[in-house]
């Protein structure tokens, strides 16, 4: 027997749409202490002269580090799911892939929007499981797109 | 770091150097600093069993951010990490060794760059795949 889906239409009003966007900063301290969670041992990004010499305006992002969104105690982060209700509560990240155009650097002021790019629905061990794929697009201060996220995210 | 790789060097079929990694749950704690990501699942014991799991565990983007480490290792300072991503397929758990594997797939010219892609994973001491992926990264050529 079929299952009804779980992807109602007023779900799938929402897949394109972009959110409101969103500032994200790059700064000096960040990317020393992100490059430090990881365990980056490479002095690029540690040592701004380094970074010079390597042909990089200032420390460059490491691999998956696309700056610190803006946080505001008085309000939730720009999201593309207003309005987006899902039956499920719970969450499992699926998986990240991110593509790079430009360097991005401290110092750099970055905007970010993001949107849901599909939705699909599976038979999990854990039950019947939403699968939302979101995309956010990075656009740097002079409007060029650095970098592209795509995430999966799981919900049951 | 190690010597600059060339394009013309590297075939398809070749592994890149591996890079073994093992959390304490410290650089846990880092790492939800370092990405902003704070759910108690990874840091916090009582909080991770209350929800089913045997206890914390790695989170997925920061296996997700070693093989960003494996993968700029190995470019050397000319190469560039063009995009990479992996799928959270297995769960990876403190101070056991998480091994990051690449192998080249393929490569390219494309745009006056130099490009290889590679199938790229964690894996865990039992030999799973716990977060299998692809990468494309640019070399610097010899000519």
């Amino acid at each position: 027997m079929t299952q009804p889906s779980i992807i109602t239409d007023e779900m799938k009003a929402v897949i394109g749409r972009e959110s409101e966007p969103q500032t994200v900063e790059v700064d000096r301290t960040a990317i020393r202490m992100f490059a430090r969670a990881v365990g980056h041992t490479d002095p690029v990004y540690y040592d701004v002269e380094q970074a010079r010499k390597r042909g990089y305006r200032d420390l460059p992002c490491p691999p998956a580090y696309l700056g610190t969104p803006v946080f505001h105690p008085a309000g939730a982060a720009p999201s593309p799911f207003a309005g987006f209700k899902s039956p499920f509560k719970r969450v499992l990240n699926g998986g990240t892939e991110v593509e790079y155009f430009e360097d991005i650097c401290a110092g750099d002021v970055v905007t970010s929007t993001t949107k849901i790019a599909n939705l699909s629905e599976r038979q999990a061990s854990l039950g019947p499981m939403l699968i939302i794929q979101s995309e956010t697009t990075y656009r740097n201060q002079q409007g060029k797109v650095v970098a592209i996220m795509r995430g999966t995210a799981l919900q049951y | 770091m190690a010597e600059q790789v060339y394009f013309e060097d590297i075939k398809e079929g070749d592994e890149i150097p591996k890079l073994v990694k093992n959390c304490s749950s410290q650089q846990l704690v880092m790492w939800a600093a370092g990405s902003g990501d704070f759910y108690q699942i990874h840091y916090d014991k009582d909080f991770a069993q209350g929800t089913g799991l045997k206890g914390i565990i790695v989170h997925g983007a920061l296996k997700h951010a070693f093989l960003g480490q494996m993968l700029h290792a190995w470019i050397g300072e000319k190469g560039r990490v063009k995009k990479f991503g992996c799928q959270y397929r297995g769960m990876d758990y403190p101070n056991q060794d998480i091994s990051c594997r690449g192998v080249v797939t393929g490569k390219r010219q494309e745009g006056g760059e130099n490009l290889v892609e590679l199938d790229v994973w964690t894996e865990n001491p039992e030999g799973q795949k716990t977060s299998p992926g692809t990468a494309v990264v640019a070399l610097p050529s010899r000519g």
